[in-house]
């Protein structure tokens, strides 16, 4: 029995602890947030916060995410108005909107870290998080607008 | 010929989404209306000839329901198109609740591809919301007992000045829908003046689902008692099972049973793949027993397909007479005579489109009929392929449309919807089927490979006195008939017959190549080799006779004319010469303009710096992109600034068709960078963004300016239009910067570190 927190409740999980965590989150509780993408770690649509660290949530088995507190995108605000995702809709970054999740949970974990992250920091940080539709330069500026609002 | 048609006490729509006593409208072209009693969905003889384009209702309680018909992909077409409704209604925007369209021939065409969903349904629209605010006056003035000409609307209300009267557009739905409905003739459309919304634009109706994870896209469609299936396909196109073991498949947790999909009666169009399935209570243990899965392949005859040897094989056939698609003057003639002659051979690989959501489609086939959810750009083709896979009517197959996560083309062939439905016939319970990334990279209907060779004789003031340009690719309808082999004029028209130079000689071939892969479309299509193959070619000539590109560049396009196309098949994107006659001034407008906001000439471009320019006319548009480029010794290439402006006609939604151009620079930037499929005996090579990849953050450009020009010519495409300019853009300036020339993309054999 894997026991684990997901948004603040307590969880506990039975099954194929080889099961990554987005899998777990996605067809076993229902929150459909977290995006498959690539299921390698090569594209950052599946990001969570696993005790306040960007993770790729499609190669965390579910044996390291024992004991943990797991944040997906719909507890990052209750209200769905976390700093982050003011700006993302203030600077109208999504286009279709897939990656967005993941990449305002990257940028959330960015943030917390670093209060204004530079250009150079913002790249390096959003990095592993693509965007097909290229919405990366309102993703940095949308970054820029939240570090403003955050501090 | 538009008729429109108040069917508000007739069986309407699904869901109980309009109340009873709603306005409700349909505007559909051609022939009279017969509803009967049925649902949309049962569609019949009646309706084939009925092609309404949007719904319309306005509820008691003023709510206005607009249907958006087309998908959404990220281009906002399912927002910019039900704004155009509200405009002409003068609604309010914040009463306006959209619903998606399931896929049904009434909504007249459904497939959102082509950059021509507002060009194609702008009028429509206009026509749907201004006949709906007709009736709305008609029912203010009655009731009032004043002349309707007397009566106004003023956001969401109609109003009558002189007696100070106001009625809201709730408090008069009733009473509308019991009068008749205007002929088109009647209709009184604003004018540009009044316009609330067109040319000022809308952020998405999604926006705030899409940043909290509420949007639901086909990966995210669950219905009660389904179960996951992940399909291991055959290699090599065309391929069979020859055997198949399961066993150690099976012993998986969660597998509940593997299942054998036919293979493809040639040729391939949109039928499932076949293979071997495997189902599961979830999608990770339908991955994992995949991986258990021991098949013995019959590849067939694509196994003889070398990526390599291939491109050969085209360049080969580009060197001699191929077929002649347009001539003027006689090339031949000048070239005899000798002079300076420049020839390239220019090239482009498969693309993949790697929309970041993969493949995915849940189905549930019960009594008998098929119910779909999926992430496609063309739910009728979903219908058609269903009903032939599973042997029921058109009318007994419902396709629900989800959000898309990204398209670019590939979600308009519903291969991986029918597979959905084929599975659950065969369960007899709702399967989901979900794609790998690998799966999607490949299995693809790819972009097509294509070898193109250019020859000019340059004359005394460097301008071309003869044009050769021959192209080979296989072609896109390969997948319909596998003996195709010569491009159709619907592509080669794509930037290639309307070479938009003003040239006395001038022949244009296309070679033949036969298809091993599927072909399909993607994002502006066979407009991003010929653009590349012209737009680097004429940059090659600029610096061979010492010229400024861009002065160039504005040499050939020379003075404003309309291109005549006489004796030469040209679609022109399906729209009217007439309408959108091809206007060589407008993309010498483009092209100057975005001289002036890049600062062309005035930049100073130190060591490994450079500027390279490009125009191009695609899905009517004209655009034309500087790129500036910066490599280091290490050989990497950054993309500080682009400049790209562009004359789409009207612009209903600025904001967006922004978006859609920054998108499209990093679209580009992919396919120049990095994008490249290959083949070994048949088998793509490639799986996923490690040896496929896309450009990231710091691979895109840094900051890409657009800037749109004021038009009131009719509107034309914005999703795809940008992408070919940039492609050749960027290939310019990196000769700019490095002095070495882009001939075949990707540029990772370039040699720049």
């Amino acid at each position: 029995m894997i026991q684990l927190k997901v948004n603040g409740i307590e969880q506990s999980f039975n099954g194929e602890p080889e099961m990554p965590l987005l899998w777990y989150l996605r067809d076993v509780l229902g929150l459909t947030g977290s995006k498959f993408g690539c299921g390698v770690g090569l594209c950052g649509a599946c990001t969570v916060h696993v005790n306040g660290q960007a993770t790729r949530s499609c190669v965390t088995p579910m044996r390291d995410a024992a004991g943990k507190e797991v944040t997906t995108i719909e507890g990052l605000d209750k209200n769905g108005l976390h700093p982050v995702q003011r700006a993302w809709m203030q600077i109208n970054v999504p286009q279709c909107g897939y990656c967005q999740v993941g990449q305002i949970m990257q940028a959330a974990a960015l943030l917390n870290s670093k209060k204004k992250p530079a250009d150079h920091e913002i790249d390096e940080a959003m990095s592993g998080n693509i965007c097909r539709c290229g919405t990366y330069q309102r993703i940095r500026a949308a970054i820029k607008a939240a570090a403003g609002e955050m501090t | 010929m538009s008729e429109i048609e108040n069917v508000s006490r007739r069986r309407f729509l699904t869901g109980g989404m309009i109340a009873a006593g709603a306005l409700v409208l349909g505007v559909r072209y051609y022939g009279k209306l017969s509803w009967g009693d049925q649902l949309p969905h049962d569609t019949n003889a009646d309706h084939a000839t009925l092609h309404p384009n949007v719904y319309l209702g306005i509820e008691p309680d003023g709510t206005v329901w607009i249907v958006a018909s087309r998908s959404e992909m990220g281009t906002t077409s399912r927002t910019t198109l039900p704004l155009v409704v509200a405009d002409e209604l003068d609604a309010d925007w914040k009463r306006v609740k959209i619903e998606q369209a399931i896929g049904d021939k009434r909504y007249g065409d459904q497939n959102t591809d082509g950059s021509h969903s507002i060009r194609s349904f702008y009028d429509a629209m206009r026509e749907a919301g201004a006949t709906a605010r007709f009736m709305l006056i008609q029912a203010a003035a009655r009731e009032w007992g004043v002349p309707a000409t007397e009566c106004e609307t003023d956001l969401h209300a109609v109003v009558h000045r002189a007696t100070n009267r106001r009625a809201g557009y709730g408090d008069l739905a009733t009473a509308a829908a019991k009068l008749p409905v205007p002929k088109r003739e009647e209709l009184k459309l604003k004018p540009k003046s009044a316009w609330r919304y067109v040319g000022k634009g809308q952020v998405s109706y999604d926006l705030e689902a899409l940043v909290t994870g509420k949007a639901t896209y086909g990966m995210d469609a669950r219905v009660d008692g389904m179960v996951y299936a992940s399909v291991e396909h055959p290699p090599v196109l065309g391929g069979k099972v020859k055997t198949y073991e399961d066993k150690e498949a099976l012993k998986i947790a969660g597998v509940r049973q593997t299942v054998s999909i036919d293979p493809f009666q040639q040729a391939p169009a949109f039928q499932p793949l076949g293979g071997i399935a495997v189902i599961a209570d979830n999608t990770w243990a339908a991955f994992q027993g995949r991986k258990k899965l021991n098949i013995s392949w019959d590849n067939g005859t694509n196994e003889t397909y070398n990526s390599d040897a291939y491109k050969n094989e085209l360049r080969a056939t580009s060197h001699n007479p191929c077929k002649v698609v347009r001539s003027i003057g006689d090339a031949d003639a000048v070239f005899a005579k000798g002079g300076k002659i420049h020839e390239a051979d220019y090239y482009v690989p498969l693309l993949a489109h790697a929309s970041m959501e993969p493949m995915v489609a849940l189905a549930e086939f019960k009594e008998g009929k098929a119910t779909l959810w999926a992430p496609t750009q063309n739910p009728q083709a979903v219908q058609d392929i269903v009903s032939k896979e599973l042997g029921i009517p058109k009318e007994d197959v419902i396709c629900h449309v989800t959000l898309l996560g990204g398209g670019f083309g590939r979600k308009s062939k519903p291969d991986y919807v029918a597979e959905a439905a084929v599975l659950s016939k065969k369960m007899g319970r709702p399967v989901k089927v979900v794609w790998t990334r690998e799966d999607d990279i490949k299995f693809d209907y790819y972009n097509a490979v294509a070898s193109m060779y250019m020859k000019a004789s340059l004359g005394a003031n460097g301008k071309p006195t003869a044009w050769l340009q021959r192209s080979v690719f296989p072609p896109i309808p390969s997948i319909f008939d596998v003996n195709t082999v010569y491009g159709d004029p619907a592509h080669l028209q794509q930037g290639w017959t309307d070479i938009p130079y003003d040239l006395s000689n001038l022949r244009i071939e296309n070679g033949p190549a036969k298809a091993h892969v599927r072909i399909g479309w993607l994002r502006s299509v066979a407009n991003i080799y010929h653009a590349f193959a012209i737009q680097c070619f004429t940059d090659e000539l600029a610096h061979a006779t010492g010229r400024d590109p861009l002065d160039y560049v504005l040499d050939l396009i020379g003075n404003p004319r309309t291109i005549d196309f006489k004796g030469v098949e040209y679609p022109n994107y399906g729209a009217s010469m007439e309408v959108y006659p091809w206007e060589t001034g407008r993309l010498r407008r483009v092209t100057e303009m975005v001289a002036e906001k890049s600062g062309w000439g005035k930049r100073k471009h130190g060591k490994g710096t450079g500027v390279g320019i490009a125009a191009h006319r695609s899905f009517l548009t004209y655009v034309a992109t500087v790129v500036a480029v910066e490599v280091n010794d290490q050989g990497e290439v950054r993309i500080p600034r682009v400049d790209t402006v562009l004359d789409a006609g009207l612009v209903v939604n600025p904001e967006a068709t922004r978006a859609q151009f920054e998108g499209a620079a990093v679209f580009g930037a992919s396919v120049v960078r990095s994008g490249e499929i290959t083949a070994t005996k048949g088998a793509i090579d490639q799986s996923n963004f490690q040896d496929y990849p896309v450009a990231r953050i710091g691979e895109a450009p840094y900051q890409t300016n657009v800037y749109i020009v004021d038009s009131d010519a009719p509107p034309a495409g914005v999703g795809e239009p940008g992408v070919p300019p940039f492609v050749a853009a960027f290939s310019n300036a990196i000769f700019a910067a490095t002095g070495k020339r882009v001939r075949d993309l990707p540029i990772t054999k370039l040699g720049l570190s």
